[in-house]
């Protein structure tokens, strides 16, 4: 792998503190969708 | 191996979504006894007449108790054998009440095939060798397309019935 | 000069674009097919010469299944390999071996399929019989392909050998992964092909156990989908964030869902039968829950990904909720068009949970649905992620570049399949949940307004195939410009870089007995009784069919 990109001088930076919240609201969104795709086909095979 | 906290939320909710759609299903089968069709019985295919329910006089719709109903049927490429009416004429189309309890049961005479009730719940594979059966309470009124779901040969589309369930 | 921009060899490259030469040729045939499925289904169009419309649909799922996604597959793979770890040139000579022997196969299966001597559809169910050539032809692409595995299973071999103690390169063990993985899932395949299948077809065994073969096809067909995904998520992890100017979000982490996969993927092709006869329906939801872990990995891929993008983002600055978001690489293509798999990953991963659902899948179980379903996961999400890694591949291979004419063809590219594919596979969804079914010529059955409403979305799905098509045809073009006219210059090859202060990924995660032996315990536990099962309650054997049933 190429190594060495020497202009990228980042702060040291852990995981953890990484701002991440946008990440957070988007996985959200994602399971969301998940929980009322299931839930809607479950209800839909109920009534049949 | 590190986990960002936010991570953790999200795989303990997604984990969580999981064992609860596990729950539900679980309970719906277990409890309740909602499982996929799954039967284990087997049946010569050369041979299907020489079981009870699939003798030709007893295909087709039949009513066993107070709003419940049995049907047979036989699938062979391309065709689906609900039994013949009074004129000895092919019966096409099931007829049963809204509300009732009914059992499918069906087997092949010669590839794989699907049966559907479209619209219902009603669907399983139906191979050659073995019994498919399901029961299931028809809850709506309506016609319903029976289709052959699963590839049987060039005449795979022209292979239907139709389940048609009255108030 | 970074390795990235360092062309290989010619020989080196010679050898993944004969790779990617089959890819293109097969998805231009392929495609063809499926514009003529959906066109027939609309009922507005017959097929000419009588050509049966079940040899069309039997030659877009073997084209495109098996042979489109495993050549391209394999070379796209063998070329992270050369890059990462290197290759030898008797380990390059092995692999144009796992070439041929893939090529003649595929010609030999395609050639059975044209004549119409094997209308059987991709997946072959017994007791419908093809020519023996057919299946003779797919055992020699996994053959083929097995070569293909063992040469990178080498080629990391040395590579770790005269690199003692250090970790192997992402790239070089998420392929060894993935080839493990389709190895351990071949071997099903070859199981009921060269057991069952081929003397049976021959005429050798007079009958043929049809749900132990159906069984030994599923053990395959499940891990096949994640051989087909895994690839995707090689450029998600380690490739995207490099085109996105960002760096890998978590190298330990990505292993680990690569292990993940290893170890989920095989024990759970039960959930493709759930509706059949003759099989326990406890070890049918054993194999559900075994189902629902293998999401755990695709649902940290989504975390990292998002993670991967939002701090590239605020590395540049950007501190809004959101402001990351805007400053993707929206005009890059290698970035465009496998972001737009990444979200189509989203519905069709939802959906996967809902027909993994055990009495559930009842509702979609074989209607058109499940073929709405795969051409969101395959045909968008792996399909756009391997059109977004040809754009910068195969420049790198001959030496040309992705100039931003060709940039923008494909930014078009990928919005003409992303609008196709929203109509066509959007209304598969729906005529499915209504009970339409699939793999089935147009056919207006016993009539009705059920069937009325079907045909409607039919016609959408050849409107949405017509508009792939031209897609299709768009790919192509890009192809060839890439392969031949392009103009010389150096593509970068962009591998992701980690974090200069990440954390050390621990040792566990290159353990491989430990995961093989992991992965194979869980095969035999979810499949030992099943299996018993079904060969001790044996109904008598089925007899051939061939034409007008099969054949
Ligand atoms: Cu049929």
């Amino acid at each position: 792998m190429g190594k060495g990109n020497p202009k990228q001088q980042q702060p040291s930076q852990n995981e953890s503190s990484i701002n991440l919240k946008g990440t957070f609201i988007s996985v959200m969104l994602l399971g969301i969708f998940i929980l009322i795709a299931w839930f809607g086909l479950y209800a839909l095979f109920l009534s049949r | 191996m590190h986990l960002h906290k936010y991570e953790k939320i999200w795989l303990t909710l997604g984990l969580g979504s999981l064992a609860l759609f596990l729950l539900i299903i679980g309970f719906a089968a277990f409890w309740k006894g909602t499982h996929p069709q799954s039967h284990i019985e087997t049946i010569d295919p050369q041979n299907v007449e020489a079981y009870e329910a699939f003798k030709p006089e007893n295909l087709g719709v039949r009513e066993v108790a107070d709003g419940k109903y049995i049907v047979n049927m036989v699938a062979s490429a391309f065709n689906y054998d609900f039994g013949t009416d009074i004129d000895e004429k092919a019966v096409k189309t099931i007829r049963i009440p809204k509300d009732s309890t009914v059992l499918y049961q069906i087997t092949s005479k010669d590839v794989v095939h699907g049966f559907q009730v479209a619209g219902t719940n009603v669907n399983m594979m139906v191979e050659p060798g073995h019994i498919s059966r399901y029961e299931t309470v028809m809850k709506n009124t309506g016609t319903f397309t029976v289709v052959c779901n699963e590839y049987c040969g060039v005449g795979h589309h022209q292979m239907y019935g139709t389940v048609e369930v009255y108030e | 000069m970074s390795k990235n921009y360092l062309l290989f060899s010619k020989q080196e490259s010679r050898l993944y674009m004969a790779f990617m030469h089959v890819t293109f040729a097969s998805l231009l045939i392929g495609g063809l097919m499926g514009l003529l499925q959906t066109l027939v289904r609309s009922g507005k169009f017959t097929l000419p010469f009588g050509i049966d419309y079940y040899t069309l649909l039997t030659v877009h799922g073997v084209i495109l299944g098996l042979v489109f996604t495993t050549f391209f597959i394999i070379g796209f793979q063998n070329s992270l390999m050369g890059k990462t770890v290197g290759i030898s040139d008797k380990q390059r000579k092995a692999a144009w071996l796992a070439f041929w022997i893939m090529l003649i196969g595929t010609a030999m299966a395609a050639v059975t399929i044209l004549v119409g001597q094997a209308s059987v559809l991709y997946t072959f169910y017994a007791p419908l019989r093809a020519h023996p050539a057919f299946y003779i032809g797919l055992t020699f692409v996994v053959v083929g392909s097995w070569i293909a595995a063992f040469v990178n299973f080498r080629q990391l071999y040395v590579w770790k050998k005269a690199h003692k103690g250090e970790k192997s390169p992402l790239l070089a063990f998420m392929v060894v992964i993935n080839m493990i993985m389709w190895f351990i899932a071949t071997l099903g395949l070859a199981a009921t092909v060269i057991v069952q299948f081929i003397p049976w077809s021959l005429g050798y065994a007079e009958t043929i156990n049809v749900l132990l073969s159906r069984t030994l096809f599923w053990y395959f067909g499940h891990p096949l989908v994640y051989f087909w995904l895994l690839p995707a998520y090689m450029a998600w992890y380690a490739i995207i964030p490099k085109i996105i100017g960002g760096k890998i979000f978590s190298d330990s982490l990505a292993r680990l869902a690569f292990i993940l996969f290893l170890m989920f993927s095989i024990p759970v092709g039960l959930h493709h039968q759930l509706t059949e006869p003759g099989i326990d329906p406890t070890w049918k939801f054993i194999q559900v829950i075994l189902t629902f872990m293998v999401i755990i990995p695709s649902l940290m891929t989504a975390f990292s990904l998002f993670a991967t993008f939002e701090a590239a983002g605020r590395k540049k600055g950007f501190t809004s909720l959101f402001g990351w978001f805007k400053k993707l690489p929206w005009k890059d293509v290698r970035f465009l068009a496998p972001f737009i798999g990444m979200l189509a990953f989203i519905p069709g991963g939802a959906g996967g949970i809902i027909n993994a659902s055990y009495q559930m899948n009842a509702l979609v179980h074989n209607t058109i649905w499940i073929t709405g379903h795969f051409h969101l996961t395959v045909a968008t999400t792996v399909v756009l992620t391997f059109f977004g890694i040809t754009y910068w591949l195969v420049p790198h291979l001959t030496g040309r570049r992705l100039t931003p004419k060709l940039n923008k063809l494909g930014i078009i590219q990928a919005f003409v399949w992303t609008l196709g594919m929203a109509i066509m596979s959007g209304s598969m969804h729906i005529q499915g949940l209504i009970g339409g079914p699939r793999r089935s010529s147009f056919s207006e059955y016993a009539g009705g307004e059920q069937v009325a409403t079907w045909l409607n979305y039919q016609l959408a799905q050849a409107v949405g195939g017509t508009i792939l098509f031209i897609g299709i045809i768009l790919m192509v073009y890009i192809f060839i410009q890439l392969s031949f006219f392009a103009p010389r210059g150096v593509e970068e090859f962009p591998i992701a870089d980690e974090e200069e202060d990440a954390e050390k990924s621990p040792k566990i995660l290159e353990n491989w007995y430990l995961w093989i032996a992991i992965t194979i315990a869980l095969i035999l536990f979810a499949y030992t009784i099943p299996m018993f099962d079904i060969m001790r309650h044996s109904p008598p054997g089925s007899v051939p069919f061939d034409w007008p049933i099969g054949r």
